[in-house]
């Protein structure tokens, strides 16, 4: 299936939205995640799945004013 | 010293994290202004890029409170959604609400800010609204459940200073109890001072110590100001009047 991750378009068969960030090398990182523009918690992850055409975010925290 | 959601915080320089040349001049500007409270984002991550793993690491090291912002954010989904992400990373329930509703100016946009500052306090956060010196608006976030407010000094990133004294100042009569924080536009040590004279109870700016030649020495400048502000305004400033009025004794004057 094509999914959306932060803006890109990948080409992935991980089923669920934990799988895809452990695919991603994310799975440890301290990330948060959103899905169809809707915050996905991360004790949620694991039970999320992925269907073609959804968009991802994935966020770091990062500098900020 | 001022008290966000019942949280004292021991100093009312609040500091934001970005434009630093490096990690170490952030850190050691941070030392020098005795800030205590750092603003921080979240952001999308590239690639295998840990970038943001390194940063989380260089803040908690700073020792100081966190306040994630939402910053670019233009809707009230985007804002509510970036909040939520926000409190799950940052592991608090701050949050600095900015609904963005002018791109030139970055003005907040009223009617989003309330409705997404409505919607977060519902779901559990202490919203910190970046909002302008509008008291109607001011008014409608407090009734929204808001227990501070962020007014703008000017446009973010101008360093123009406090553009609006009498607005500043209504607000200040306005909400005796409220706590005030001068957000954005901010540029110079004596805008900062001058906010503090009104009687505010903190001040939050980036740019003018991330972009001055010497962010260190400037923000212990800041640190200086903040503190000479708070002062004055405790000390009882005298009112301002129009005629002159000597201070030498007249009496007494020799008659040559």
């Amino acid at each position: 299936m094509k999914i959306i991750v932060n803006g890109e378009p990948i080409e992935t068969e991980t089923p669920t939205l934990e799988a895809l960030l452990v695919k991603l090398g994310k799975g440890d990182a301290k990330v948060a995640t959103s899905l169809n523009e809707t915050f996905v918690p991360n004790t949620r992850r694991a039970e999320q799945c992925l269907k073609d055409g959804d968009r991802v975010e994935i966020v770091a925290p990062r500098q900020g004013g | 010293m001022p008290d966000f959601y019942g949280t004292e915080v021991a100093s009312r320089l609040m500091l934001g994290t970005a434009q630093y040349p490096s990690p170490s001049v952030l850190a050691e500007a941070f030392r020098a202004s005795a800030a205590g409270i750092a603003t921080v984002s979240v952001r999308r991550e590239a690639g295998g890029e840990q970038a943001g793993q390194d940063f989380w690491r260089l803040i908690q090291d700073l020792g100081v409170a966190v306040l994630p912002n939402t910053a670019g954010c233009h809707s009230v989904r985007e804002a509510v959604t970036t909040a939520q992400m926000a409190r799950e990373l940052f592991d608090t329930n701050w949050i600095k609400l900015e609904v963005i509703g002018h791109s030139d100016t970055l003005q907040p946009d009223p009617f989003g800010l309330v409705d997404a500052a409505a919607q977060l306090i519902e779901d559990g956060f202490d919203v910190f609204p970046y909002c302008t010196e509008d008291l109607v608006l001011c008014e409608r976030l407090i009734e929204v459940g808001c227990k501070v407010l962020m007014p703008w000094g000017a446009p973010i990133g101008t360093g123009m200073g406090l553009n609006n004294i009498y607005g500043l100042r209504s607000l200040r009569a306005h909400f005796p109890d409220v706590p005030l924080v001068v957000d954005a536009g901010l540029g110079l040590p004596s805008h900062v001072a001058q906010a503090m004279e009104l009687g505010y109870d903190a001040v939050l700016l980036n740019t003018a110590v991330a972009k001055a030649g010497d962010p260190v020495a400037m923000a212990k400048a800041f640190a200086l100001a903040v503190e000479a502000g708070a002062l004055a305004a405790q000390a009882d400033p005298m009112d301002a009047r129009d005629m002159a009025v000597p201070s030498t004794p007249v009496l007494g004057k020799a008659i040559l």
